[in-house]
């Protein structure tokens, strides 16, 4: 059966909090912290930022508690511009990019969990292989039969390149697949709304030889059919993507092709 | 412990090329319950207070006959199609899926066939 409760390991603990000493705008950063090494349950930590001395994101906070206050924090983040994906994690109750969500937008303490339902590596980072293994699976790359033309590039009408907008944009920082309930329990076998609109950014690419061959890969009672239409991707994509959208083209060519 | 490579676990068994049907039987079945469910619902509301013969002669009617067999039969069916993805949803232990799997399907039958023939018998006055 899926899972309600956490396992008696998971349960969470109170931490430790960490002041901000003679600071005048404070504000309160409540962090998930796990390390495996430390045999320990997962504890919230609760950091006191002085808001004065750290840039507007969330992610400047993150960063500045690591670098001030207790380097053992452990986070992903690379670019801090929202274009990596890595600093994707769960924020005052959402998933977001740590990197592109202001401080200011939240009211009260700052909650800050890691992916939901994603087994953690440590603190805020999450084990992706599945996800990236699942990313592979639908083989996300231009498949033709007719060579290039000699010389040039392969042509797209501006028509048939703007049935991509909405879809080239996604990062795949796992924010939509990791609100999703569906994919919470059926992840092993459903790809999730994130693989999902990458499977159809190359099923809408007018380039592409192998639409079939897609759609045969995807029709399945779990890899597609687990999207219940529940829209969380949509609502939480960072990007303001939507993945629903596209599973539900992908839904309708499969009637369209029977 | 499996040392199988991650693409091999999420390749799994690899695509049923199947489901399709089942999600678009599900929408046709739901479009068709709005107006069966409409009708029965507005059909109750004027038998209200109308008695068990009167009752029995309003089913009897070929045409009411003819939309409560649709609305039994339909009703289950979706019923039947909708617990199947809940239990696919929620019981992960293959031997567990399939036994409660097979148990509403044997029990979404008998119930349409029984109110199938209790529709039959009134409308035949047996």
């Amino acid at each position: 059966m899926a899972q309600f409760v956490l396992p008696i390991n998971s349960r969470i603990k109170k931490g430790k909090t960490f002041k901000a000493e003679g600071a005048t705008h404070v504000k309160r950063f409540n962090i998930y912290r796990w390390d495996p090494d430390s045999g320990e349950n997962p504890r919230i930590d609760t950091y006191e930022v002085d808001l004065d001395t750290c840039g507007p994101m969330v992610l400047d906070a993150v960063i500045k508690i690591k670098d001030e206050m207790d380097a053992t924090l452990s986070f992903r983040r690379s670019c801090r511009e929202g274009i990596c994906g890595s600093c994707a994690m769960n924020i005052d109750g959402t998933n977001t990019l740590a990197c592109t969500k202001a401080i200011d937008e939240i009211k009260g303490d700052v909650n800050i969990y890691p992916l939901p339902h994603m087994k953690v590596v440590k603190d805020l980072i999450p084990e992706m292989t599945h996800f990236y293994a699942q990313y592979a699976s639908i083989k996300p790359w231009i498949q033709t039969q007719t060579p290039p033309p000699p010389d040039s590039e392969r042509l797209q009408s501006k028509e048939e390149r703007a049935r991509l907008d909405g879809l080239y944009e996604c990062i795949l920082c796992a924010c939509c697949s990791t609100s999703c309930p569906s994919y919470w329990w059926n992840g092993d076998r459903y790809l999730g709304p994130a693989i999902l609109l990458q499977a159809y950014r190359w099923i809408a690419d007018s380039r592409d030889e192998v639409t079939g061959e897609r759609l045969d890969a995807l029709e399945d009672p779990f890899k597609l059919y687990r999207c219940h239409t529940i829209m969380n991707c949509t609502r939480t994509c960072p990007k303001g993507l939507n993945p629903a959208k596209a599973i539900a083209e992908i839904k309708k060519l499969m009637v369209i092709r029977r | 412990m499996s040392l199988r490579t991650p693409l091999g676990r999420a390749r799994g068994l690899g695509s049923a090329k199947d489901g399709t049907h089942h999600w678009w039987v599900m929408r046709l079945s739901s479009i068709a319950l709005v107006p069966l469910m409409l009708w029965l619902i507005f059909s109750l509301a004027t038998l209200a207070g109308a008695g068990y013969e009167a009752t029995l002669a309003w089913a009897a009617q070929p045409l009411n006959t003819v939309l409560l067999i649709l609305g039994v039969g339909v009703m289950f069916h979706h019923i039947q199609m909708g617990l199947q993805t809940v239990i696919e949803d929620y019981v992960h232990s293959e031997g567990k899926k399939f036994t409660v799997l097979i148990a509403v399907t044997f029990l979404a039958w008998l119930l349409a066939i029984i109110g199938i023939v209790a529709i039959l018998r009134i409308a035949f006055g047996s």
